[in-house]
């Protein structure tokens, strides 16, 4: 039996907007083992985002409880929180906006060693910066140059790079091969691979791109407005999507490979707004397999095998 | 050829001059485009794609860009050629552009019943409540309601937007419909909603398409052939059996190698080593020499040229001159 190292109860984050509350991550929980990966895969506004920053209280919960090695972290404050986050720490989307401009490339990766004071001296620091500038594959003539002086890939690295910095347990990659070309994503994903196996890494990968998680984790969860809508192991995720959901999200990904043509399944109308929600099925409005009682209450996530949790009346029932 | 020619660019190419230098962004591409088939332009960022798309409708930044070389017939008429107002005919009219960002292509002073008559009202010389008329037919073509017409921009999802820039290009049946990177911006599936709704609009009227993309899977689902554009060449092109099951261009090997694989799952990736070249700094041989896991002293130096493998297949590598020579592609079953 693997370690349980993250444990997500019931987590919420709802943000009070003019028109109503708006549900951005509703009652989402999950386990996490170590050196495991969970991909959170759903299309911009399901919360995915905001579920990996309220993970590490970057964004405050609403609601919900959030174990780090057996510990609710949601209850922490002052030093006893900054001290925690060590432990998890974040690789950005945007390699171009979370970066500071004004920093060099030593500035940025020994910010962190420098707050948490790891380092015993100047001579230290600069030693572990230019270890980690190693590690990620940046090369030591890069020390002092500015982030736009950079292109996408190396600057990525730093990303990467400063998250390593306090060797976290955990890393939550939020879209980190977004803004990347293909060739340079797939140095990216290799490097994440290799610091994930060398260090024993668990992580959580958000994205939009399917096959992208579907190379880079473990278990996958399925976000809808909010709600985690199934969650299998990879493989089983990909071989056998119950919820309508997820079948039309796999049926939609372009494959570069003209011997599979596939039934696609087109989704009628977009994602409906996630302010003041009605009790009954969120992807009610767009399911083409839904019936009368989908409008009564909302399905709850249940196990129908081993590992695979999906939340549809309809898929799994004992079928 | 029987079929007539819709777009046929011969030798183009396009400079910018800028303090840092000479930037070649587009040297020396031949592309012929027949009408109802598609071609897509594949490549990563800054090679060139979306240059020679605004290259066709003569729209190159004027004073840095600068086309050097070659011609650019659009049914038969050379784009480059043109006078001002003969430009204006064809642009919205002959050829058409869906363009890649929907938050910045429409205009947000106007609503979006205004901005698709326009167009019609331009080249269709009709009465503004005629065009109005349309604009609303049109919307309701591309999945809008036609009680959205007033609304601006910015009361729009994303996906609504798209289809309004869709609607603009499309409002004028062009013969030719230039899409860049059509469903960047948009979530899968509302991807696969825009590219079924372009899909039925050319079986309509039988448009042709030049459908630039960074995605090799959404060229496999909407194009006939394939142009595989690097550092501002056209490295291999063809139909797309030939370059997705014959693979020859070793830059092409590279792309989908680095390709997350759906099949072999938790596989290492195979990545292209090293960097795009600098565009002021071009070599003079092959443009992917520096990165190839083929060349040979020889093709930095070599001057390449487009070498026909059949009647379909271009590749530009002067590797192919050896009898022998292939890429070893795996194909993946």
């Amino acid at each position: 039996m693997s370690e349980t190292i993250l444990q997500v109860k019931n987590l919420n984050k709802f943000f009070q907007t003019k028109k109503g509350l708006l549900h951005a991550v509703d009652g989402v929980s999950f386990d996490l083992e170590i050196g495991n990966t969970l991909g959170v895969v759903g299309e911009s506004g399901c919360g995915k985002s905001t579920l990996g920053r309220t993970i590490i209280r970057l964004i405050e919960p609403t609601g919900g409880e959030v174990y780090f090695e057996g510990k609710d972290i949601t209850k922490l404050k002052g030093k006893a929180l900054i001290s925690f986050r060590k432990n998890i720490q974040m690789v950005f989307q945007d390699p171009f906006s979370s970066l500071d401009s004004r920093k060099t490339v030593a500035q940025i990766i020994a910010e962190p060693i420098r707050i948490h004071k790891l380092a015993k001296d100047k001579a230290d620091l600069e030693r572990q910066s230019l270890e980690l500038m190693d590690t990620v594959g940046l090369a030591k003539r890069w020390y002092n140059t500015y982030p736009h002086q950079l292109d996408g890939g190396r600057r990525q690295r730093i990303g990467i790079a400063r998250a390593l910095a306090l060797r976290p347990k955990i890393l939550i990659c939020d879209e980190p091969v977004s803004a990347l070309d293909v060739s340079i994503q797939a140095q990216i994903l290799n490097l994440l691979k290799d610091l994930q196996a060398e260090r024993n890494l668990t992580c959580i990968f958000i994205t939009h791109d399917l096959s992208v998680v579907y190379n880079f984790s473990d278990d996958i969860a399925v976000m809808y407005l909010g709600k985690l809508v199934e969650k299998a192991p990879a493989e089983e995720l990909f071989r056998n999507p119950l919820h309508p959901y997820t079948r039309a999200l796999l049926s939609a990904i372009p494959v570069p490979d003209l011997s599979r043509k596939k039934n696609r399944i087109i989704l009628q109308g977009e994602v409906t707004s996630p302010i003041n929600l009605p009790d009954e099925c969120r992807f009610k409005k767009r399911c083409y397999e839904c019936e009368e009682t989908c409008g009564v209450a909302e399905p709850v996530l249940r196990e129908v095998s081993p590992g695979h949790f999906v939340a549809c009346f309809h898929c799994g029932s004992g079928a | 050829m029987a079929e007539e020619l819709v777009l046929d660019i011969k030798d183009l190419v396009v400079r910018y001059d800028t303090d840092a230098g000479s930037v070649k962004a587009v040297n020396g591409i031949n592309l012929k485009l027949r009408r109802k088939r598609s071609i897509g332009l594949v490549g990563e960022t800054g090679a060139g794609k979306t240059t020679t798309a605004l290259a066709i409708l003569n729209l190159v930044p004027e004073p840095a860009g600068v086309i050097k070389n070659g011609s650019i017939l659009v049914d038969g008429k050379n784009i480059l050629a043109m006078s001002e107002s003969e430009l204006q005919k064809t642009r919205g009219k002959g050829v058409s552009m869906i363009f890649q960002d929907p938050m910045t292509a429409l205009n947000p002073v106007f609503t979006v019943g205004e901005q698709i008559a326009e167009s019609i009202r331009i080249h269709e010389g009709v009465s503004e409540k005629e065009a109005m008329r349309r604009a609303v037919e049109m919307l309701e073509i591309v999945g809008i309601a036609a009680n959205r017409v007033n609304d601006y921009p910015h009361q729009l999802s994303g996906g609504m937007k798209q289809r309004v820039v869709i609607a603009i290009a499309l409002a004028c049946r062009a013969k030719l419909l230039i899409a860049d990177e059509p469903t960047t911006a948009l979530d899968v599936t509302i991807q696969a909603q825009v590219l079924e709704l372009i899909r039925s609009y050319r079986e309509k009227y039988d448009t042709a398409m030049l459908l630039i993309t960074h995605d090799l899977g959404i060229v496999a689902e909407s194009c006939d052939e394939v142009a595989v554009m690097y550092a501002g060449n056209i490295v291999e092109y063809g139909t797309l059996e030939d370059v997705f099951n014959q693979t020859k261009h070793p830059y092409t090997e590279g792309l989908f190698n680095s390709l997350p694989n759906i099949i072999e799952r938790r596989s290492k990736l195979t990545p292209i080593p090293g960097m795009v070249p600098d565009p002021t700094e071009l070599p003079e041989g092959c443009v992917f020499a520096e990165r190839c896991a083929y060349a040979t002293d020889e093709c930095g130096k070599t001057v390449q040229a487009d070498q026909w493998l059949s009647d379909t297949h271009m590749v530009r590598c002067s590797r192919y001159c050896e009898p022998d020579f292939n890429i070893i592609r795996r194909i993946k079953t």
